[in-house]
């Protein structure tokens, strides 16, 4: 206890705070910190010319420009799924209410492979959706359609889960007074429940953008992977290590964290305004 | 189906719900019920016969053993974890936070990245591990290393709410009273957060099993030696196997079914708790 300076920690009438301090620090710097010093070494080890001649592969811009386009529009369209499925899951009680509600949860629980090759399967031409989407001219498997449906596909859960608890905690009264006031139903939804719902919608589409644009697993089988159309960031960064190019992984792997977290900072920022802009 | 609220009207009631039904339909029922068709397409001997495999069941022992590595470790951090951040006040607490949260927005396959270049051929360690002569990166440690990264946050997240809504007072109240801190972590702190701990386990354990590009990364893809089921299953969608493929995939499939349902259950019981 003495080992660690007062003003370090606020004082507390528990022990225990170096043992426990000590696993979870230790833990954390051989499993994240360390490996993360690596990574940003590796990164700047040719300097900023070798960052930018990276960069500048077509290659390179056309993946990440993809993954992350994509990754955007999947986390906006899983917003939006996301707060059709929290409605509907706490507004009504239907029969297999609680079984949807379960099954909301697949695409965080089966592994990644499994479901890369399941879409594969359902949305290649031959498969059950691919031969009912071909019927009218639509291609999902190998375009970028495809990687698009996977994204959105294990980013879902977490739009769902970050709004319902929203909806749960809804204030019935407001609800009641502004109805029974005589506000109809499409304007009561337009300026009562969109606002309220904005923070957590916000929130839902930073976690399925994080989801999304390093998912890997059940976008390969689908995605087809040519270089310059369907080939995603972290696939680059697979193709990269198999040619033993440890900066070139490092890279794009870093230019990746670093775009990702200023978005989701944005995201931050948004959610704080919007939570402010209510009260 | 009932409304919650009598003043929605019922054509808004109808319409979401049927969207929202067959959106569960088409988007998450459908591919699940893809993995068993395809499993079983050629019938059951072709299924029973993709498990008598050895290179199969070897991927199966190395998913279970590669679990069982990182379960336990993660439980350990998790708790010591959850205890100092529900527990204390220190300064760079929302740093220690924003770490224990970085693998969830990072890409997997960073986070086996990340090994590589620590361990593998031109890593910081590679001289080091060649004068000891330890194989960590396309071998066993280095598939538990990504796995453990990967899976880092979620029994330490399913405890901190709960551990910080519960409050420390039986805790002091006992040691108070002269209870050893051992005594209070056994007798009082594990018994009140134990829902949340076997949230956290599920959890992990579910990503543990299926963690695909992480491993991926630095597995080396050795047949019977360094492929977790998920990536054998690529290997074997890769050869045109697709009754293999999907035949292992469906075990897993089963093992996420469970997941979701065990997930439900004490996802009730933490809710219990926690009142």
């Amino acid at each position: 206890m003495k080992s660690i300076p007062a003003f370090f920690r606020r004082p507390s009438a528990l022990p225990g705070f170096s043992l426990t301090f000590g696993i979870a620090m230790t833990y954390l710097s051989l499993l994240v910190v360390l490996p993360l010093s690596a990574l940003a070494t590796h990164a700047s080890g040719q300097g900023v010319a070798g960052i930018l001649k990276t960069l500048a592969d077509p290659r390179v811009l056309a993946a990440l420009k993809l993954s992350f386009g994509l990754s955007l529009l999947a986390a906006y369209a899983d917003m939006i799924l996301g707060i059709l499925l929290a409605w509907a899951l706490t507004r009504y009680r239907f029969w297999l209410r609680p079984l949807v509600d379960a099954l909301v949860d697949l695409p965080f629980a089966l592994p990644t492979a499994v479901a890369g090759i399941a879409l594969t399967q359902l949305y290649s031409p031959g498969g059950w959706m691919g031969r009912l989407l071909g019927a009218i001219g639509i291609k999902v498997a190998f375009t970028p359609l495809g990687i698009l449906l996977a994204m959105m596909f294990v980013g879902l859960p977490f739009a769902v889960r970050s709004v319902q608890p929203v909806i749960e905690d809804w204030d019935r009264e407001t609800e009641e007074s502004a109805l029974t006031m005589g506000a109809g139903w499409g304007r009561y939804l337009w300026q009562i429940v969109l606002p309220t719902l904005a923070p957590a919608a916000i929130t839902a589409f930073g976690l399925a953008f994080a989801r999304a644009v390093g998912e890997y697993g059940s976008i390969i089988f689908i995605a087809g992977n040519l270089p310059l159309k369907t080939e995603i960031a972290p696939l680059l960064i697979v193709a990269k290590l198999e040619q033993f190019d440890y900066t070139g992984a490092a890279i794009i792997a870093c230019v990746m964290m670093v775009l990702s977290l200023a978005i989701l900072g944005v995201v931050g920022l948004l959610n704080r305004y919007f939570t402010r802009y209510l009260r | 189906m009932t409304r919650i609220s009598s003043f929605e009207p019922l054509w808004f009631a109808r319409l979401v719900v049927g969207a929202a039904l067959a959106v569960i339909a088409v988007f998450l029922m459908l591919p699940l019920v893809a993995i068993f068709e395809q499993a079983f397409v050629l019938g059951w001997r072709a299924y029973a016969h993709a498990f008598s495999e050895p290179d199969a069941r070897a991927s199966i022992l190395l998913t279970l053993a590669v679990a069982l590595c990182t379960v336990p470790l993660n439980v350990l951090f998790g708790l010591a974890a959850a205890w100092v951040i529900a527990r204390y006040d220190f300064r760079g607490k929302s740093l220690l936070t924003a770490i224990l949260d970085l693998p969830l927005s990072m890409s997997p396959v960073i986070g086996g990245l990340i090994f590589v270049l620590l361990f593998g051929a031109n890593g910081w360690f590679a001289p080091l591990l060649a004068l000891l002569g330890i194989k960590v990166i396309f071998a066993f440690p280095g598939l538990v290393l990504a796995t453990m990264f990967v899976t880092m946050p979620y029994v330490a997240r399913s405890l901190i709410p709960l551990m910080q809504e519960q409050g420390s007072d039986e805790e002091l109240a006992a040691l108070g009273l002269g209870a050893s801190l051992g005594y209070v972590w056994r007798k009082i702190t594990l018994p009140n957060v134990r829902w949340g701990l076997l949230y956290g386990i599920i959890l992990t354990n579910a990503r543990a099993m299926g963690e695909f590009g992480a491993v991926s990364v630095v597995s080396g893809l050795i047949r019977g030696k360094t492929m977790t089921m998920p990536l054998y299953i690529e290997a074997l969608y890769n050869d045109f196997d697709f009754t293999g493929a999907f035949a292992l995939a469906s075990l897993l499939a089963m093992l996420a079914l469970v997941t979701l349902v065990a997930k439900a259950l004490v996802g009730l019981q933490v809710e219990r708790v926690r009142g």
